[in-house]
């Protein structure tokens, strides 16, 4: 029996603006430590909303959820902020590093805001993951030097840098090319195969869902599969 | 190292938008420079125009008035002592204008912890001769240490030297117009006679310029023996005691006290000059108030660039969110960034104001009224400084607040599902 990271008890979730539409139904689920899950499903299924409300961002909604074993629900802002800094890792559509500091800057910045390690240890840490990803040459540029591909890696890099206990996507490759998406899924499957890194990733690309562990299906604010 | 951290960051996000960053910090810079250069002239000028009077007033002044008698003989008489005396046709009462007991009241007075200084003065109507004229006039018979030390008495000495009054006998320190009168200069000896028909000669030591003409055409200094000489009067005779006290607010209280205590009249400096606290207080407020609101526009400024910054940074501070920051850690970010821009911005303004002012302070400026002042005076007083500085630092906190509590309540998830 393999360790529970993530679980969520009948999650119900509205949207109230302009009349109230009820977006997520009772979902319910859980994923273990080292599981590479994929949540697919068609546009508006409530998928993006379901992994905004695990991630913690979003705290309007029924239900419970739990991460490490540990409630989330009604915890307050700033210990949320602190949960998401320690166990979790993002990786969005777009890129979103930060351009006003250079490729290394950015990776480090969650792991200085955990103020766990010395600067000097976050910085080793920081060239280790991008040795890892293979774009350890591009440490000192500015992150808005360089390429689509490139900064989504920048920010699996970033996820990386806590050793966090769960890495979320949402569609990491959905605005990439086909070799750079390749490339990213190659990245994700060799943290799940390698390294044990539990992943959940939402996508609408069924050739990437396919190659995963465990698919979940949604439809219309239920899980289908 | 969490505050390294959100200053590193705000650093990075102000140097990203220098050239804001520093049109911000400029709007500050000027507002702080011309609120310390408005304050350090204005109050400059004030405390010369006020010391144009106050200096050479006392706070307190204990004389014998010209004045009718209190008690009425007929009051003491013990006849009449039930009954209500009507008296007609007053007149003042022919009393000495000495002080009595002036030494044991100048010893009581020296104990006192509210006195800075004591300065006994004789004052004595003379005519001064010159040919066939006799032009009307006073002597007034000081103690030229103490009147120097808590009067200025040297600062209004054009010509000679003031102290000389004491150190050669039978001398005198002449008014400027005076002097022009009686076609006297320095070591000319003058012919003084008294109320009494008494003549003396007198020694020219020194000329006097008050600033205020019809003064200075009427008065002269002498020392007090001189003056006790032309009166004819004991070494003990004094018609004034000049008090300087260390808090002046307290002036009308002290001088009740010492009427009733040395049995004698007191004035304070509030009922002798009232209108010029009033003319000073305006002035300093008007400039208060044009330094504030400089500072205020400032703020403005600085809200806007705040607002415009967040306004752009809206995928940086979802980022932020989204890795681990909380909102309180963004808000800080943001403070940060303000009250950068206020600290740098107002440490400029005090330089460039204290530049400022000591360039005006330089402007030759001469007045008539004050032969020792050739510039624009200007008051280098630290507490514009910390004033100023603090302003610049309240007004930029201030500003920075209300967009960075916009900032810490950014939705994240807003931001990254807009896209």
């Amino acid at each position: 029996m393999s360790e529970i990271i993530l679980q969520a008890k009948n999650i119900n979730k509205y949207f109230h603006d302009p009349v109230t539409v009820k977006v997520l139904n009772n979902i319910t689920f859980s994923v273990n430590k080292g599981e590479f899950v994929s949540v697919t499903g068609k546009s508006g299924c409530g998928k993006s909303t379901l992994l905004y409300i695990l991630s913690t961002m979003d705290t309007d909604y029924e239900g419970e959820l739990l991460i490490d074993n540990e409630i989330m629900t009604h915890k307050k802002e700033k210990q949320l902020a602190l949960v998401r800094n320690q166990k979790i890792g993002f990786v969005f559509q777009f890129h979103y590093l930060l351009n006003e500091f250079s490729v290394l800057r950015n990776v480090m910045l969650p792991g200085l805001k955990l103020n766990k390690f010395s600067e000097a240890e976050v910085e080793h840490r920081a060239m280790e993951r991008l040795k890892m990803l293979g774009i350890q040459q591009l440490a000192n540029k500015n992150a808005n030097q360089i390429s689509g591909g490139e900064k989504q890696r920048v920010a699996i890099a970033r996820a990386l840098i806590n050793d966090p206990l769960i890495i979320m996507g949402d569609e990491p490759t959905g605005n990439l090319d086909k070799k750079n998406s390749e490339t990213v899924f190659n990245i994700f499957r060799e943290l799940a195969t390698e390294f044990k890194q539990t992943l959940l990733i939402v996508t609408h690309d069924e050739g990437f869902a396919e190659r995963t562990n465990r698919i979940i299906h949604m439809e219309d604010g239920n899980i289908v599969t | 190292m969490k505050y390294k951290l959100i200053f590193s960051i705000g650093k990075s996000l102000l140097l990203a938008r220098w050239k804001q960053t520093l049109v911000a910090a400029v709007g500050v810079t000027f507002s702080i420079t011309m609120f310390i250069t408005l304050l350090s002239f204005m109050t400059g000028l004030n405390k010369l125009l006020d010391g144009l009077i106050l200096n050479r007033t006392p706070h307190v002044r204990l004389y014998n008035d010209i004045k009718p008698s209190k008690d009425q003989p007929v009051n003491s008489a013990a006849a009449y002592k039930d009954y209500h005396n009507f008296i007609s046709s007053i007149k003042s009462s022919s009393s000495r204008q000495e002080i009595y007991n002036s030494t044991t009241i100048i010893e009581s007075l020296q104990r006192d912890e509210r006195v800075v200084g004591i300065a006994p003065k004789i004052f004595a109507q003379v005519f001064f001769n010159a040919g066939t004229i006799d032009i009307t006039g006073s002597v007034n018979g000081i103690d030229v240490e103490a009147e120097s030390n808590f009067f200025h008495f040297n600062d209004y000495i054009i010509d000679g030297r003031g102290t000389d009054i004491k150190n050669v006998a039978n001398s005198i320190v002449l008014g400027k117009g005076l002097a022009t009168k009686l076609l006297a200069n320095i070591d000319d000896v003058i012919q003084v006679a008294t109320a009494k028909g008494e003549i003396f000669q007198l020694k020219v030591v020194g000329l006097y310029q008050s600033g205020i003409s019809e003064y200075d055409k009427s008065v002269a200094f002498a020392s007090i023996t001189t003056a006790q000489k032309l009166l004819g009067k004991p070494a003990s005779y004094i018609t004034d005691i000049q008090i300087k006290i260390t808090d002046l607010n307290q002036a009308p209280k002290v001088a009740k006290e010492y009427a009733g205590l040395y049995g004698c009249d007191a004035e304070d400096i509030q009922t002798a000059n009232s209108q010029f606290e009033t003319g000073s207080f305006i002035r300093t407020l008007i400039s208060y108030a044009v330094g504030i609101t400089l500072l205020i526009v400032a703020g403005f400024g600085i809200y806007n660039i705040l607002n415009m910054m967040i306004y752009e940074k809206m995928d940086s501070i979802a980022i932020l969110k989204a890795t681990g920051f909380s909102g309180s850690d963004v808000k800080k970010i943001f403070m940060v960034i303000a009250l950068t821009i206020g600290f740098f911005g107002g440490l400029a303004g005090l330089l460039f104001g204290f530049l400022l002012s000591s360039g005006i302070g330089r402007i030759p400026f001469n007045m008539t009224a004050l032969p020792t002042v050739t510039t624009y005076p200007i008051n280098y007083s630290l507490v514009y400084y910390s004033i100023g500085f603090s302003f610049s630092l309240i007004t930029t906190y201030l500003a920075g607040y209300f967009p960075s509590r916009k900032a810490s309540k950014i939705d994240p998830v807003i931001i990254i599902r807009g896209k």
